[in-house]
């Protein structure tokens, strides 16, 4: 029985400033409207492709959604960096209303985009937990009857009369989960980002999920974390530029994704936009390979390169660059060392030794800061590249194939 | 025939129409869900407990500040309109005059102001999840509904010592019976204006600047520092068209005895707050669908 029908949703967002130009934008949209005609700002609206620059102000987040999700599911939604997802679950949550289409929904829906949401710093433990029940949607009498299962599972007896400011980020994490967990709706929306604090923690989170599908509720669960839904979900759906790519079995969907992002991407080019980047920006990166190889595998040096035009002198700046692997999993982050900057362009250039990566395919996400604090450009997933196997050289066999890295290390024998 | 009810249920059935919910675009101008907000009463309460706990919370004087913040005023009135301006109060203690004054005026203003500005101070809450919008400007209205209780309370002690110890005149009547009506009035006038300016400030930031000197002035367009019978003429004309010149002035009646009892006024007050109620909810509800996209 279908708990949530998808039907024809679209979304649309407004690109850059929200302020500038609002006023004539209402105005003409009203005039439009008063005469019969339709919004003349649909028709301009964009695809949503990050990789494509478009002139239209207006973008499709979410276009022709169509699905549904039958009671006890627990589906899993995938897709890279604004492919929609987190639309979707804000227009589920109720946090933000739909351009068009509509979603019908059988039972009570209760979303955790964010654990702890409204609770308060100097309020104690035990009135957080009365003040974010109610937020999430329970009458007082309902947190009252589960109040000591709550506090029994977020381990927190102790300081339940401490204000929580006092907490550490565990602590609270561990209290927000645990009133969250207690809510027992029909369907469950979650985003990843709930996948927080300690690895027992995040076991009995879990844990939890899988319970609250067990007993034949519905859970929606958003991660670019493919280890996370693999081992939760059991129905997925890909998304793609806010289009639904495919949906079916989670393993089906997973390996479509895979594919999809298959393609490498090894210069990448950025225009250069003063308004937006004053100070610096980085306008070209990309990858060479030793010896003008056109390959990387395990047992190659490569270097990853980013070229920076700086229009202001006598600023800190350094560069923080992380590395995922194709399933989403953060490998590690390396941070340039800071240099003061003078007019012009500079070349910052990341040497990736050989023996540290696994074979795979990898995706380079770079952050440029300022005074080592403020984040001044940040572009994500800016290369894509992969390793290749080198074990045709080797006397070493067996499956590795979900390590992330692949390090030679010195054995004393 | 039975058999046929059964029959037309279970095609009911299957025709999976039986949805407990549906979410569409924008909803109709008339589309309330009062009953949703009832529901989430204990929310509403909750939220007056958090405002009341949390402000006072690492001050030293505490809860002393909702006596302390009247008082300054009212000394500060006291010495600039009354000793140094010399406006007339109607013969009434001037110390009470203001503090009445004040003490109404200042719930008016708190409800605007912190309900004007409701989106954009809860953008983060509101932003990851869903609660009827309409429970956190009420639950400041009760909060300071609070607050003004306190308030007029050391109002009431206030003048007992003035009367004691310094002869102060009160004269107080059957319309103090009025006091809820007027409160009332207030909180539904400064609710409905501060939720229109909030679903308009979601866009228009400016207005909110507007808004903080707007009310400052709203407040010498009213009779708090000067009794109605002061002016005379146009200007005279012009303040009774203020719907708070009736509440502040029926309120100094029962209390002093000075003016007259305006029922009328009292009547234009009462359609005025609703009309802006009806308008505030109406406005605030059809933007707090969509309002993430553009805060």
């Amino acid at each position: 029985m279908p708990v949530i029908k998808v039907e024809n949703l679209y979304k649309q967002y407004q690109l850059g400033q929200v302020s500038s130009g609002t006023l004539s934008h209402d105005f003409n949209r009203w005039l439009h409207k008063i005469r019969g005609k339709e919004d003349p700002y649909e028709k301009i609206t964009g695809l949503n492709n990050r990789e494509q620059t478009t002139d239209s102000k207006y973008v499709w987040a979410l276009e022709d959604i169509n699905f549904q999700i039958n009671q006890g599911e627990i589906l899993g939604i995938i897709g890279r960096n604004g492919a929609g997802k987190s639309t979707l679950l804000k227009i589920l949550s109720k946090v933000t209303a739909p351009t068009k289409g509509q979603i019908k929904i059988r039972g009570r829906i209760a979303s955790l985009l964010e654990v702890g949401t409204g609770f308060h710093p100097e309020l104690t433990g035990r009135e957080n937990i009365f003040l974010n029940g109610a937020i999430l949607g329970m009458t007082k009498t309902e947190i009252k009857s589960k109040f000591d299962e709550i506090v029994a599972f977020s381990g927190v007896e102790k300081y339940i009369d401490t204000p929580v400011k006092r907490y550490s980020s565990g602590m609270y994490v561990r209290l927000a989960f645990a009133v969250a967990a207690h809510l027992e709706p029909e369907i469950l929306v979650i985003d990843e980002v709930l996948a927080v604090g300690d690895a027992d923690f995040q076991k009995k989170c879990l844990g939890k999920m899988k319970d609250v599908s067990s007993e034949g509720r519905t859970v929606l669960f958003v991660s670019h974390n493919m280890a996370a839904v693999k081992e939760l979900c059991n129905v997925g759906l890909f998304l793609q530029n806010g289009q639904v790519n495919s949906m079916g079995s989670m393993q089906e969907i997973i390996q479509n994704y895979v594919t999809q992002n298959l393609a490498t991407k090894l210069v990448a080019e950025s225009a250069i936009d003063k308004l937006k980047f004053p100070l610096a920006q980085i306008v070209k990166s990309w990858i060479s390979m030793q010896d003008n190889r056109n390959v990387i595998s395990v047992d190659t040096d490569f270097k990853i390169a980013f070229e920076i035009e700086i229009h202001e002198s006598d600023v800190e700046l350094n560069l923080s660059m992380t590395i995922e692997s194709a399933l989403g999993q953060t490998v590690f982050n390396t941070l340039s060392e800071s240099f003061i900057t003078k007019r012009g362009n500079k070349t910052a250039v990341c040497i990736i030794p050989k023996d540290l990566l696994n074979n795979g395919l990898f995706f380079v996400t770079i952050v440029l800061t300022r005074d080592r604090s403020t984040a001044i450009q940040l572009i994500q997933e800016v290369l894509t590249f992969e390793v290749l196997d080198n074990r045709e050289n080797e006397a070493w066999f067996g499956d590795i194939s979900h390590h992330l890295i692949r390090p030679k290390l010195n054995w004393v024998i | 025939m039975c058999n046929e009810l059964a029959q037309t249920l279970v095609k009911n059935m299957s025709k999976d129409e039986n949805w407990s919910e549906i979410i569409r675009p924008k909803r109709s101008w008339l589309d309330i869900n009062l009953l949703e907000l009832w529901r989430y009463r204990d929310l509403i309460m909750l939220f007056v407990k958090r405002d009341f706990v949390s402000v006072y919370k690492q001050t030293v004087l505490g809860p002393l500040w909702l006596f302390i913040q009247p008082l300054f005023t009212t000394i500060t009135f006291y010495f600039v309109f009354s000793k140094i301006a010399k406006i007339p109060t109607d013969n009434v203690d001037p110390i009470l005059f203001y503090l009445s004054g004040i003490t109404l005026w200042n719930y008016f203003s708190d409800c605007f102001s912190k309900t004007s500005n409701t989106f954009v101070a809860n953008a983060g809450i509101f932003g990851k999840v869903y609660f009827p919008r309409l429970a956190t400007p009420i639950s400041i209205v009760i909060s300071n509904l609070i607050k003004l209780g306190i308030q007029i309370i050391l109002f009431a002690v206030i003048a007992m010592y003035r009367v004691y110890f310094h002869d102060a005149q009160i004269n107080i009547n059957g319309t103090i019976l009025l006091l809820p009506v007027l409160i009332l009035l207030m909180a539904v006038m400064g609710l409905g204006l501060g939720i229109i300016f909030s679903a308009l400030t979601t866009k228009y930031r400016d207005l909110s600047f507007l808004l903080t000197f707007g009310i400052q002035l709203l407040m010498y367009a009213t009779p708090i520092i000067y009794p109605l019978s002061f002016t005379s003429g146009k200007l005279h004309q012009i303040l009774s068209y203020n719907p708070i010149t009736p509440i502040i002035e029926n309120f100094r009646y029962a209390f002093f005895g000075i003016g007259y009892l305006d029922i009328a006024g009292l009547i234009y007050s009462a359609v005025f707050s609703t009309i802006v109620l009806v308008l505030g909810v109406l406005i605030f509800n059809r933007v707090e669908k969509n309002f993430m996209d553009t805060v």
